[in-house]
C-alpha cells in the first residue's frame, strides 16, 4: 500500500512512507507515536530540492544585497538599470528559496524556479548584444543558469512523481487533548452514532449488530458513498479499532485513550488508514479525506474536542460556508452547507 | 442590518448585511449601543494582518443589549445590557481553566491557518481575520456572540456606555501591560505609545503602584494627554535620544519594566525605519519591531519586557544578546479579557479609574470609514473613535 505524507519531515505524526516498514503500534504510552523516518524513495529528490532552496536563497540575498557585485560577476555592465533588476531577480530566488525550504510539497516551487531559469537564460541571451558586456563571463554564467535549469527540471519531475504516487492511498496519525476524563471521552465514541457529528465526511452511522455498522459518506457531486464496517478491538475507556467489511472500500480505524498527566484530561489518539480500489470508486473515496488527510482528521479531532469540551462544533460566521466567504453574518436563504455538518447540534441550537 | 466590512487593503465602507442568526446553542445576538475603532484595527486597514476577506465585519469593542438567546444561554435574558470581551472563549478547556482565556482552544475554526503561521492556535476573536476564525465584527448594528454565558459581562444601569465600552478590550489590555510588570514599590516604568492603549497602560501603572510612569511618542497632543489625564512624564522620540534621555531620568538604571503598546508598524526617525519599511515591502520580515528593540536595549538588567502592541508575524534583528546576557523577562499576550472585567468594573464603580477620558471622537456608524482615516492619520487630534448606530 501506498501512503500519503503531507506533513514536513520534521514533524512528529508518526506518518510512515513508502519504503519503510510499517511499525505496528506498541501499547506502552511513552511509545506511542512512531518516530518519523525519512522517506526511502523520493529522499533523493527532497536532498536535491533543500539544496536548491538554499541556493536560491543564497543567490537571492547576494542580488539583493551587492546588485552591483553580481552583474559584474556575471560579465554584465553594472549600471541603475541592471541593478534594479537584479533586485527583482533576487527577490523572486529569496521567494522560490522559502518556498522550496519551508513547503511540505517543494514540487510547486522547484517547478517556479525552472521557470525561473528559463526567464534568466533569456535575460542572459539579451545580455550578450548589451554594450558592455563581458562575453567570456557571459558564457560561463549563461553555462551555469543551463546546468542548474537542468537539475531544476529534473527535480521538479521527479518531485510530482512522487507526490502522485502518494496521493492514492493514506495513512493518518493525529492526536489531541480533551479536557474530560476518559470514561467519557470513550462512551461517545465508543457510540457510533456519534462519529457524524464531528467527522466532516460522514453523513451517518447505523449500528446493525453487536460489533457492525453501516456507514454512510458524503461523496463529491452529491453522490454518497457507502460501506460496512466492523469493530475489531474494544478495550473500555482505552481503545478502539474498526474496520470495513465486505465491499470495495478498504479501510480502518483505531482510537486509543489515556489519561493526560496531572489533570489533564484525555489524550485522544486517531490512526485512520484507507487503500481505494483503482478507478472512479477510488477516486471518490480519495475525495472523502479531501485534499489534506493530515488536516482534515485533525479538523475533525478539533471538533470532536469541541463537541466534547463545549457540547456542539464552534461555528463562526464564515465557518458555516464550505468555501472562503468574508465574515459576515449567514444569509437568510437558502441555508449553505456547514463545514462541520453537526445536523443535530444544529438542530440544538435554538 | 447596516456593518462596517473591510473591503481591501486602506478601505472600509458600511454595508448593508444580512442580520446574524444563533448559529450555537450558547450564542446571543446584542443589538449594539456602542462600539469603537482600535488601533489594532488600523493594522487590518493598513493590510498588515493577513487572510481578511472582502466583507469582513469589522470590530471588536463593541457593548448592547441582548435580543435573543440560544437555549444554553442561562445567566443573561433578552433586554440585559452587555459589555462584551473581544476573545472568544468556552470556558471549559485547559487554557480557560487557567484563566488564559485569549488562548481558548475551542473558539477558532480556522485553528489549522493559524497553526501554519503561529505553532499553536489562540482563540476565536471577533472581526478580526479569517486566522482567528472569521468571527463577525461588532461594527454594526448587531453581532452574534458565542459563548454569551462566558463572556458578556452585564454592566449597571446608570453608567454610561462610555465608562464600561472599553472593558471590551483596551482598559483590560492596558491593565493587563501593567500587571505583567510586577510592579514593586519604587519601580518607574517607560511605556511605548500613546494611543488609547498605552494611555490606559500607564494610568494602570500608576493604579498598580508605579512611582513614575514615562511615556513616548512622537504626536504632541497624544504626551500631552499622557501627561495631563494619565499623569505621565513624555519623552518624544522625535526630539530626543530615548535610551540615553531613559537612562538619565531614571539615575542610570534604565526603566524597572517596559511596556510595547506600540507593536508591528512602529515608526522610528533613524535609518533603522527604513530598514524595517524595506524588509517589509520585500516580504522579507512582517513586522516593524522598532519600539520593541528600543524597549528591550532601554530596559535595566533584570527587568521585564511587557508586549501588548500586536505583532503578527516575524521581526529581524530581534536584540537577543542583550535581551539574554542582561537577564530580562518578556511577557506578552492577547488580553485574557474575561479575567479583568469584573475587578476593573469595580475600579470603574468606585472612581479609581474612568476610561472615558481617551473619547476624542463621537460619530455614527455610517461615518464609520471617516473615522478610520481621521485616527489613521491623526487629525483632528484623534485619539479614539466611538461609534453609535
Amino acid at each position: 500500500m501506498t501512503i500519503q505524507q503531507t506533513s514536513p519531515p520534521s514533524s512528529t505524526n508518526g506518518v510512515h512512507r513508502p519504503g519503510t516498514p510499517m511499525r505496528t503500534l506498541p501499547s506502552a504510552h511513552r511509545d506511542e507515536y512512531s518516530a518519523p523516518s525519512r522517506r526511502a524513495a523520493g529522499a533523493k529528490a527532497d536532498h536535491v530540492a533543500t539544496g536548491l532552496g538554499w541556493f536560491s536563497l543564497g543567490l537571492g540575498v547576494a542580488q539583493l544585497v551587492a546588485p552591483g557585485g553580481v552583474a559584474r560577476l556575471i560579465g554584465i555592465r553594472d549600471d541603475g538599470g541592471i541593478r534594479t533588476l537584479m533586485r527583482l531577480l533576487g527577490a523572486r530566488e529569496v521567494a522560490s528559496g522559502v518556498g522550496i525550504l519551508a513547503r511540505p510539497k517543494p514540487a510547486g516551487w522547484v517547478g517556479a524556479r525552472a521557470a525561473g531559469d528559463a526567464m534568466d537564460l533569456a535575460l542572459l541571451g539579451l545580455a550578450f548584444t548589451r554594450k558592455g558586456s563581458r562575453p567570456g563571463r557571459l558564457a560561463l554564467a549563461t553555462a551555469s543558469v543551463a546546468g542548474v535549469a537542468l537539475l531544476d527540471l529534473f527535480d521538479a519531475v521527479k518531485l510530482r512523481r512522487t507526490q502522485r504516487r502518494e496521493d492514492r492511498g493514506m495513512r493518518v496519525t493525529k492526536v489531541i487533548t480533551v479536557n474530560r476524563p476518559p470514561d467519557e471521552v470513550y462512551a461517545f465514541w465508543h457510540d457510533f452514532q456519534n462519529l457524524p457529528t464531528f467527522m466532516d465526511h460522514l453523513e451517518s452511522v447505523q449500528i446493525t449488530g453487536d460489533r457492525r455498522s453501516h456507514w454512510k459518506a458524503k461523496g463529491p457531486a452529491g453522490t454518497t458513498v457507502e460501506w460496512d464496517a466492523e469493530i475489531t478491538e474494544d478495550r473500555p475507556n482505552e481503545r478502539i479499532a474498526w474496520r470495513s467489511v465486505g465491499g470495495t472500500i478498504d479501510t480502518s480505524g483505531s482510537v486509543r485513550f489515556v489519561p493526560a498527566p496531572g489533570g489533564r484530561g484525555t489524550e485522544v489518539r486517531v490512526e485512520m488508514e484507507y487503500t481505494p480500489p483503482a478507478g472512479a470508486l477510488g477516486a471518490a473515496v480519495a475525495k472523502l479525506f479531501g485534499e489534506e488527510p493530515n488536516q482534515q482528521v485533525q479538523a475533525d479531532l478539533r471538533a470532536f474536542k469541541q463537541v466534547m469540551e463545549t457540547g456542539e462544533v464552534v461555528r463562526s460566521d464564515a465557518s458555516i460556508h464550505a468555501r472562503p466567504h468574508p465574515a459576515q453574518p449567514p444569509e437568510q436563504a437558502p441555508t449553505p452547507a456547514p463545514m462541520h455538518a453537526p445536523t443535530r447540534a444544529r438542530e440544538d441550537a435554538r | 442590518m447596516k456593518a462596517n466590512c473591510w473591503m481591501r487593503k486602506g478601505k472600509v465602507e458600511v454595508q448593508q448585511v444580512p442580520d446574524p442568526k444563533i448559529l450555537n446553542a450558547r450564542d446571543a445576538i446584542v443589538k449594539i449601543t456602542s462600539t469603537a475603532i482600535c488601533g489594532s484595527d488600523l493594522h487590518l486597514l493598513n493590510g498588515f494582518v493577513p487572510t481578511m476577506e472582502k466583507g469582513d465585519i469589522l470590530g471588536h469593542e463593541f457593548m448592547g443589549e441582548v435580543v435573543e438567546l440560544g437555549k444554553g444561554v442561562g445567566n443573561l435574558k433578552v433586554g440585559d445590557r452587555v459589555v462584551v470581551p473581544f476573545p472568544i472563549a468556552c470556558g471549559a478547556c485547559l487554557a480557560c481553566g487557567r484563566e488564559q482565556f485569549s488562548l481558548c482552544e475551542n473558539t477558532n475554526p480556522n485553528a489549522w491557518m493559524a497553526e501554519q503561521l503561529w505553532g499553536y492556535s489562540p482563540a476565536g476573536l471577533f472581526g478580526y481575520s479569517h486566522l482567528t476564525g472569521g468571527y463577525a465584527g461588532g461594527q454594526a448594528e448587531y453581532a452574534r456572540v458565542p459563548f454569551a454565558d462566558v463572556g458578556p459581562l452585564k454592566v449597571p444601569a446608570g453608567m454610561p456606555d462610555e465608562q464600561v465600552l472599553f472593558l471590551s478590550d483596551i482598559l483590560p489590555t492596558g491593565y493587563m501591560g501593567a500587571e505583567m510588570c510586577d510592579i514593586k514599590p519604587g519601580d518607574i516604568i517607560a511605556v511605548w505609545g500613546c494611543g488609547p492603549v498605552g494611555q490606559l497602560a500607564i494610568a494602570s501603572a500608576f493604579l498598580l503602584g508605579a512611582e513614575r510612569v514615562i511615556a513616548i511618542d512622537r504626536f504632541e497632543y497624544r504626551l500631552r494627554m499622557a501627561r495631563d489625564k494619565a499623569g505621565a512624564e513624555t519623552l518624544n522620540y522625535e526630539e530626543v535620544n530615548i535610551f540615553e534621555a531613559l537612562k538619565e531620568m531614571t539615575g542610570g538604571r534604565g526603566p524597572d519594566a517596559v511596556i510595547d503598546a506600540v507593536g508591528m508598524e512602529s515608526h522610528s526617525p533613524t535609518v533603522a525605519y527604513a530598514y524595517d519599511r524595506a524588509k517589509q515591502a520585500l516580504m522579507l520580515e512582517s513586522d516593524r519591531p522598532l519600539a520593541l528593540r528600543e524597549a528591550i536595549m532601554a530596559c535595566r538588567n533584570g527587568g521585564i519586557v511587557s508586549v501588548i502592541g500586536v505583532y503578527g508575524g516575524f521581526i529581524d534583528k530581534f536584540p537577543m544578546g542583550s535581551f539574554m546576557n542582561r537577564s530580562l523577562t518578556m511577557k506578552t499576550g492577547q488580553t485574557h479579557v474575561h479575567r479583568y472585567l469584573r475587578p476593573l468594573l469595580e475600579r470603574i464603580e468606585k472612581g479609581e479609574i474612568d476610561p472615558s477620558f481617551i473619547v476624542t471622537h463621537r460619530m455614527r456608524l455610517d461615518d464609520a470609514p471617516e473615522g478610520f482615516d481621521i485616527f489613521l492619520n491623526k487629525q483632528d487630534d484623534c485619539m479614539k473613535v466611538v461609534l453609535t448606530p
